[in-house]
């Protein structure tokens, strides 16, 4: 599971990388999300990759750390998406000005 | 607990109840808007005040960290706000900024666009927060918050320009975000907290396998700040960003630079500082020649501007490098005239933005350029016959060159003002580690930030005179702006704080020196917050 996870963050990482410094304002958003993606993943792997550990207690149950995961990195992941989220279609939006503005798709407005 | 203490939060809360309440109102009531948002600022302003009286005197004798529990859970668990005296000055200052720029915006600018008021407030909520917080995570929450108004604080106004530099400023910014949470979470695996008071303790007793990974961590974040802060070679963005903001939003982003350095000399002076056992001093270096840099960069910028948008951009990259250097120095003496410096050069970049744009209306688009290529090919109207008496300059004019001469001498920091006074003390500071008189030898970095300084403030002046002889002597066109007075008001008000801050500089050193003091000591921050009593009856004690 460790090599999966790492080996996903990993290429997500690289095709983010790659995109973001394409000259097409399309692939510059592709490449956000990608590395939002990786991101949102690699917080995930900081809280330890447990399998069968829920986050939350049971109603009247006691936590342990056999039984339990850590639910910090849960709850960050969960706030990193919403903001990425966000600022995706934030983003969007200025990429769609830019291309009404300009006529073209590239980053700087002109070929 | 008394209900003094609640006042913490307010300079968070206020902006976003009052941002959210101005958004069913109809945009033809910009006024209106105006006016509620500029209430609301104003009294966050007078709330900041009452807490920097806090910080620097606490009821219980000896000045300290106070601290706000979210949620009323006890420290390492819960969120807190802290307030000390560093982040009650930069509220104050943030404050102080805020009114100027919603006062001048008040004149037409808010008109650009929709929901300029309340995507301002939002930005100023984000901004205290950051300065407030005692947690990384929600340090992150408060970084967007403020990031996301900007946003769309830059793109008002809309326009070509607007939204090609938008485009690339919003791209660098959720790159430099994606850098922030790997940073955190890097910190949060290694170290187990998120909390920075909890985290300057335990990063002593770290194991070397994990203080690899934290200092990684540490790293990251640091990127992500001096990506926001302007360092070269992170800073490419900024100066053509600043340009092509709205004046008002350009003058306020001068504090968003501030952030990053804020947020710089918060966690190296509580996580590297002199008990951060084998982590002393981590990334100081890098601070110290990437501000050096940046300074460099900054002037060549300055000099080479032929815009004066484009000019203030540069001070603002040499305004951060100056104070990014200083903190790389790690010599406690520098801080203290850094805090001052950071005060008065954010308070003239404000000013100067504001002030461009009502000098530009007089002028037309080609005299910028000219500016810079006719002194390069020589004056072509040098023989031309000189008007008996000369011209009468109006009374607007005079005005706005008055405000100009006083930007241009604050930027290049000569006597008498305030930029003069924060060089001298960080330079007094360089060559007086510990008191006054004391043969320590300099080194020769030290010796070339002493240069820079200097030499960055001669082609501010430089820049200035050209600038300023282009615009209100050789005027081509001789056209007099209209100038509304709310417009020229927020400009002076900034200008006259200047003023009184140097005046005023021995009481202002004293509070600048007393920060430094508490920086450089972390103990107490730490102290408070980990023993930060619970409020009303606690269930199970």
């Amino acid at each position: 599971m460790e090599l999966v996870l790492s080996a996903g963050i990993g290429v997500l990482t690289a095709s983010g990388v790659w995109l973001l410094f394409r000259p097409r304002t399309y692939q510059v958003i592709i490449g956000l999300s990608l590395l939002s993606y990786a991101v949102n993943l690699f917080i995930f792997g900081m809280g330890r990759l447990r399998v069968n550990a829920p986050p939350v207690l049971e109603p009247g149950g006691v936590g342990g750390l056999l039984t339990h995961t850590d639910p910090i990195p849960q709850a960050l992941v969960l706030t990193a998406i919403v903001i990425g989220f966000a600022m995706t279609a934030l983003f969007l939006v200025v990429l769609l000005a830019s291309r009404g503005f300009t006529g073209t798709d590239h980053v700087d407005g002109r070929e | 607990m008394s209900w003094l203490h609640h006042l913490i939060i307010l300079p968070i809360l206020l902006p976003i109840v009052t941002a959210a309440a101005l958004i069913p109102i109809d945009e033809r009531n910009r006024t209106l808007k105006g006016v509620i948002a500029f209430t609301s600022t104003v009294v966050v302003f007078i709330i900041s005040i009452l807490l920097m009286q806090m910080a620097s005197s606490s009821g219980d004798g000896e000045a300290g960290a106070s601290v706000y529990l979210l949620g009323n859970w006890p420290a390492p668990f819960g969120i807190v706000l802290v307030l000390d005296r560093l982040s009650a000055l930069m509220l104050v200052l943030t404050g102080l900024l805020a009114m100027a720029t919603q006062v001048f915006s008040m004149a037409k600018w808010h008109r650009a666009g929709h929901h300029f008021h309340s995507l301002f407030l939002l930005m100023l909520a984000g901004l205290n927060g950051a300065f407030l917080t005692g947690d990384l995570f929600n340090l992150f929450v408060f970084f967007e918050m403020m990031l996301a108004a900007s946003y769309g604080l830059l793109l008002h106004g809309s326009g070509p320009m607007r939204v090609k530099a938008g485009l690339h400023y919003i791209a660098v910014n959720l790159a430099a975000s994606s850098l922030f949470l790997i940073g955190v979470s890097l910190i949060y695996g290694a170290t187990g907290t998120l909390n920075m008071a909890d985290l300057a303790m335990r990063i002593t007793t770290i194991g070397p396998e994990n203080r690899m990974l934290m200092e990684a961590g540490a790293a990251l974040l640091g990127i992500a700040f001096l990506v926001k802060a302007g360092m070269w070679p992170l800073g490419f963005w900024l100066p053509a960003t600043y340009a092509a903001a709205t004046p008002p939003v350009a003058a306020i982003f001068a504090i968003l630079t501030k952030v990053g350095v804020y947020i710089l000399l918060r966690l190296s002076m509580l996580l590297f500082g002199s008990d951060a056992g084998a982590s002393l001093g981590f990334g100081q270096s890098v601070l110290l020649y990437g501000g050096l840099l940046t300074i460099g960069f900054g002037a060549i910028g300055v000099l080479a501007s032929q815009a004066m948008g484009r000019l203030a951009g540069y001070c603002v990259l040499v305004s951060s490098g100056t104070l990014m250097a200083a903190i790389g120095l790690g010599n406690g003496a520098v801080i203290g005239g850094a805090l001052f410096y950071l005060v008065s050069s954010t308070l003239t970049i404000c000013a100067f933005f504001l002030l461009i744009e009502l000098v530009e209306r007089a002028r037309d688009a080609g005299a910028d350029v000219l500016a810079v290529t006719m002194e390069a090919y020589g004056d072509v109207d040098e023989n031309e016959e000189e008007k008996e008496g000369g011209v009468a300059v109006p009374g607007t004019m005079a005005v706005l060159g008055l405000c100009f001469c006083i930007c241009a001498i604050l930027l290049s920091g000569l006597p008498p003002l305030s930029g003069f006074l924060a060089k001298f003390a960080m330079l007094h500071g360089v060559f007086n580690p510990s008191s006054f008189g004391d043969d320590v030898p300099v080194s020769g970095v030290e010796w070339s930030y002493t240069a820079l300084l200097i030499l960055s403030g001669l082609a501010a002046m430089i820049a200035m005179n050209r600038v300023g002889i282009r615009t209100f002597w050789t005027s081509i066109e001789g056209t007099i702006p209209r100038v509304f007075l709310i417009e020229i008001t927020p400009v002076l008000l900034l200008l006259t704080a200047c003023v009184f801050l140097s005046f005023q500089a021995g009481p202002v050193m004293r509070y600048m020196d007393a920060t430094a003091k508490s920086l450089s000591e972390p103990q107490n921050y730490i102290g408070r917050v980990m023993s930060a009593p619970r409020a009303g009856p606690v269930a199970g004690e």
